[in-house]
């Protein structure tokens, strides 16, 4: 798959932000459930994020899926790396693994 | 658009003839569906590239036609 330009937004967007999550609607006002789950999950660790809402930019909103080979929104990205979507981040929250990864990564959580 | 159980089963087992494949209807509206596969073929996989693997079997249609699919993937005695 050649290159397309939105990839290269897409890579200045997740090499800004260390934990950054692309949702449907905002933190604040989540559009969907899946994306309220991802956003809960990081608030409830405490760790700060970045969410770019990609209903507001419908190129961005199919970018990000062929971006990562992933058909769906939510999706979680720490450091660059593609972590997964609402179903993944669950798992790991729920199992202690997500707080464990962003603090190995080096993100700050509260206490 | 909706999708049927079985045929999420069938595609699932067509690309992984092992898969253990167990579907759960979350809605009732042909679009919310939970799904636990157990697959040899999921050994030394990511979680992110086990997923992958069942959206590639799904062909396309995750995201389209299917509009929720909870994915609990795991290689036989995980």
């Amino acid at each position: 798959m050649d290159d397309q330009p939105i990839f290269e937004r897409i890579r200045a967007d997740i090499d800004e932000h260390p934990v950054l999550v692309y949702i449907k609607g905002t933190p604040m006002f989540p559009q969907c459930g899946f994306s309220a789950a991802i956003v809960q999950a990081l608030s409830m660790l405490g760790a700060k994020f970045k969410g770019i809402d990609v209903l507001a930019d419908p190129p961005l909103r199919q970018g990000v899926k062929d971006f990562s080979n992933w058909p769906t929104i939510p999706q979680l990205y720490v450091c660059g790396e593609f972590v997964g979507g609402a179903d993944i981040v669950r798992e790991m929250y729920e199992s202690g693994e997500l707080a464990t990864f962003l603090k190995d990564k080096g993100i700050e959580l509260a206490d | 658009m909706a999708m049927q159980a079985h045929e999420i089963e069938s595609l699932i087992k067509d690309a992984l003839p092992d898969a253990q494949v167990t579907i759960d209807d979350l809605a009732g509206d042909g679009d919310h569906y939970a799904a636990r596969v157990v697959s040899a073929s999921f050994k030394g996989r990511s979680r992110v590239q086990q997923h992958q693997m069942i959206y590639d079997a799904l062909r396309g249609r995750m995201g389209d036609s299917l509009h929720a699919l909870a994915l609990q993937t795991s290689a036989p005695d995980d």
